[in-house]
């Protein structure tokens, strides 16, 4: 029996949105934009998500429009947002710690001429919502941060140093990549002072294909992508009904239990690294303020692929680093201080509502049987 | 710390024997609103409504949100709760108003001591409490005149409170304290304004809108809809009817002159609104009429219209200039709502050239072509309703 422990990579789609996928494929197949009813059943399904996510995140369902997945929406945040000022304001303040996508799109406007200030982690692995703070002026257009990392868990001070910042540049664009927390953690636009939000299905249980954006009321975007007024111009194409549906049972499903669910995984991360830390040597990198579906850890002396590799003989799924950087070597680790060594043998454990106890039991005793075996060879 | 809501009633508090009663109804509305966001306990005493989250998910800023739509409501605030003693006031307010007065300049303190046995008069506070967070935020500077904070410190009967933001609330009288009326609701820009303003003296308001299929779409349709469901935010629960009206529109195409059609229609819609009036105890009808906007609102069509009408027609509109109505609709947040281009009864077979100054009697010969008394009954009968609920 295979065991999936890889679910801050992807998720497995839940029954809810599997159904809801498959039924809109069948029965609900219109073009949301034609005007007969056909279409229209079409666009009450993609309304009716717009509904649900906006309920989710206590905002206005005007405001949620659809992507391809969160790659989409933090690029049409960052370089729609970046475009929106134009070269009024060539300033963009985010951190060293983002996912690529937010990381590549920053990069790409810091070739175009913009100032990027990418803010690290202090010695304790901590970022400093003063230091965000601190680096924004009124020359600054966005200022760009993830709710959670996707390789520690480390949750970011992204509400403190958002408040700062409106407090201080109103006009500056405030923008969370927010899909490692979003239905793990309470993610309200108005408590985190954000003005551009960004969500991914696939992490939540939905399927792969459908992401939204979250653009505050009266903030200005320039699209990316050209084409007829689906999402109100700002994402032209025809909406991916079927899988915008999935992405709505999701989040339906998961609401309302988020604290419990948040318990649930936090027992099982204690368990599992009071567990694992009697061995020798291991090191535990997502501490105690990270969120708990996320577990990331080092094994000293195996190479994390090595360690992958070695477990997945026995159909255990776990990750090294990011999936998105396939084996790369993860900077971001680095970036939280941890050294060649530990970052070299990290191994990211990440949780779904369906991990069991017996599960991490198994992988336990897997990594507990990989350090004797693996190390004994290189030895 | 625990962080409540504090609401206060402006024009309410003055009312006399009645105030209970325009109490009574507000918080009822309040509790309505709020009931979705998870559960608290709400409270009222000297003229002020206190409302206490009882459980930790409970969506205190998305309550203060949501209040500031509900009529009756003048101003309204989140504050910390505290100890009635100095140190607990002055702990809290350290703790609470740290992040904003991080960031801001000027502030002042006032202090309001309903409970006088409190041993510190209320200058005394102030100059203890602004000394304390004068020393404790360097940057700041006190300015009484116009401050950008400024830090309140309520001595109540049983507890106290300190807050720094007031935040002006919708005013006006709680909706249900005034009686029901209906809305003439067709889907432009102007109908919701004019239902947000009766809702905001206290009206309960109900909607009608006539559809026309197939020279109607459904998607029209379904932009009153939502309409409704933005109103609700500020009107409370509103009834929706929904008339069919194909058959009356394509009589008078066959029946009647042309340059009368507009007025013609306004006159039978206004018959069938006072027939649902009757039914649901409504008072009134309330339309979104601006005195000269189009043909059929000129003084002399309004007046050819009101001649079918036994009860008041409610026009808050009246002497407004469209920008005027559209920056309602745009506080309201209806406006991306009403301009959805759909084709609406309204606009079905407009007369090429209307008569602007129509003379009753013309009208009343023009209408006298055909009866329409049984197409009223039977579009009266065929009318189906929903109830759109206050957003939860």
């Amino acid at each position: 029996m295979e065991i999936y422990l890889d679910n801050a990579a992807t998720t497995k789609p839940c029954r809810e949105s599997l159904n809801a996928v498959t039924e809109c494929m069948t029965r609900n197949y219109g073009n949301p934009s034609s005007l007969h009813s056909a279409g229209l059943r079409a666009q009450l399904v993609i309304d009716n998500v717009r509904k649900i996510i906006a309920k989710a995140l206590t905002a206005d369902p005007a405001g949620i429009y659809f992507t391809s997945g969160a790659t989409e929406s933090n690029n049409l945040a960052i370089l729609g947002a970046a475009a929106s000022y134009g070269k009024r304001r060539p300033k963009i303040i985010t951190t060293t710690v983002e996912h690529a996508s937010v990381r590549n799109s920053v990069k790409y406007l810091e070739e175009q001429g913009y100032e990027i200030v990418r803010i690290a982690p202090d010695s304790n692995g901590v970022i400093n919502h003063e230091d965000i703070i601190n680096a924004a002026d009124d020359r600054t257009c966005l200022v760009s941060m993830m709710l959670v990392n996707n390789e520690t868990g480390y949750i970011l001070p992204v509400r403190r140093a958002f408040y700062g910042i409106k407090k201080r540049f109103p006009d500056c664009i405030t923008h969370c990549d927010a899909v490692q927390g979003f239905m793990k953690i309470p993610v309200k636009a108005s408590e985190l002072n954000a003005d551009l939000i960004s969500l991914s299905a696939h992490k939540i249980y939905g399927g792969k294909g459908a992401g939204a954006l979250y653009i505050k009321k009266n903030v200005r975007l320039k699209n990316l992508v050209f084409g007829g007024s689906q999402e109100k111009g700002m994402r032209p194409g025809t909406e991916n009904v079927p899988m915008i549906a999935g992405f709505g049972e999701a989040v339906r499903v998961l609401s309302g239990s988020i604290q419990k669910r948040y318990d649930a995984i936090s027992r099982l991360k204690s368990m599992f690294c009071e567990r694992i830390s009697k061995n020798d040597g291991i090191i535990i990198n997502s501490g105690d303020e990270c969120l708990p579906y996320i577990i990331n850890i080092s094994v000293p002396g195996i190479r994390s692929e090595i360690m992958l590799h070695f477990l997945e003989e026995k159909e255990i799924y776990v990750s090294s680093g990011s999936a998105c950087s396939k084996g790369a070597k993860s900077g971001v680790l680095s970036e939280f201080r941890l050294s060649d060594e530990l970052s070299d043998s990290a191994l990211r454990i990440s949780l779904s509502h369906e991990t069991t106890v017996q599960e991490l039991r198994i992988l336990a005793e897997a990594i507990e049987n990989g350090m004797q075996k693996l190390q004994r060879k290189s030895g | 710390m625990q962080e409540i809501i504090l609401v206060k009633y402006g024009e309410m508090a003055l009312k006399g024997l009645n105030k209970s009663t325009f109490e009574n109804v507000l918080v009822k509305n309040i509790k309505r609103r709020i009931k979705s966001l998870g559960r608290f306990e709400i409270t009222r005493a000297q003229s002020t409504i206190y409302i206490k989250p009882l459980e930790d998910c409970a969506d205190v800023n998305e309550a203060a949100e949501r209040l500031k739509k509900v009529f009756g409501i003048a101003a309204l605030c989140k504050a910390a709760v505290c100890e009635k003693t100095f140190d607990s006031i002055k702990d809290t307010a350290l703790d609470y108003l740290s992040d904003c007065l991080s960031y801001a300049k000027t502030f002042k303190v006032t202090a309001k001591r309903a409970d006088k046995s409190f041993p510190m008069k209320s200058p005394e506070i102030c100059r203890e409490l602004g000394g304390i967070l004068l020393s404790e935020f360097s940057h700041l500077k006190v300015d009484v005149n116009n401050p950008e904070i400024t830090v309140t410190v309520e001595i109540r009967d049983t507890n106290a409170y300190i807050h720094a933001e007031n935040i002006k609330g919708a005013g006006g009288l709680p909706v249900g304290t005034s009686g029901k009326a209906m809305l003439l609701l067709s889907g432009g820009i102007d109908s919701p304004v004019a239902g947000y303003m009766l809702a905001k003296r206290g009206v309960h308001i109900s909607a009608v809108h006539y559809v026309s299929p197939p020279y109607t779409s459904e998607r029209a349709r379904l932009k009153v809809e939502q309409l409704c469901e933005k109103l609700t935010g500020y009107c409370g629960s509103i009834a929706f009817f929904c008339v069919p009206f194909t058959e009356i529109q394509e009589e008078i195409r066959n029946n009647c002159p042309e340059e009368f059609f507009t007025i013609i229609m306004r006159r039978l819609m206004m018959e069938i609104a006072q027939r649902i009036c009757e039914k649901e105890e409504c008072l009134a009808l309330v339309t979104g009429e601006s005195v000269g906007q189009v043909a059929s609102q000129t003084m002399n069509a309004i007046a050819c219209t009101d001649a079918v009408c036994k009860i008041p027609v409610f026009r808050p509109l009246i002497g407004m200039d469209k920008t005027e109505i559209i920056e309602i609709a745009r506080k309201i947040d209806t406006f991306d709502i009403s301009i959805q281009p759909f084709e609406d009864c309204c606009t079905v077979f407009t007369p090429r050239h209307p008569k602007v100054r129509p003379l009753l009697s013309d009208v009343e010969n023009a209408q006298n072509n055909f009866d329409f008394s049984a197409l009223i009954d039977k579009a009266v009968s065929e009318t189906e309703m929903k109830i759109f609920y206050v957003e939860s």
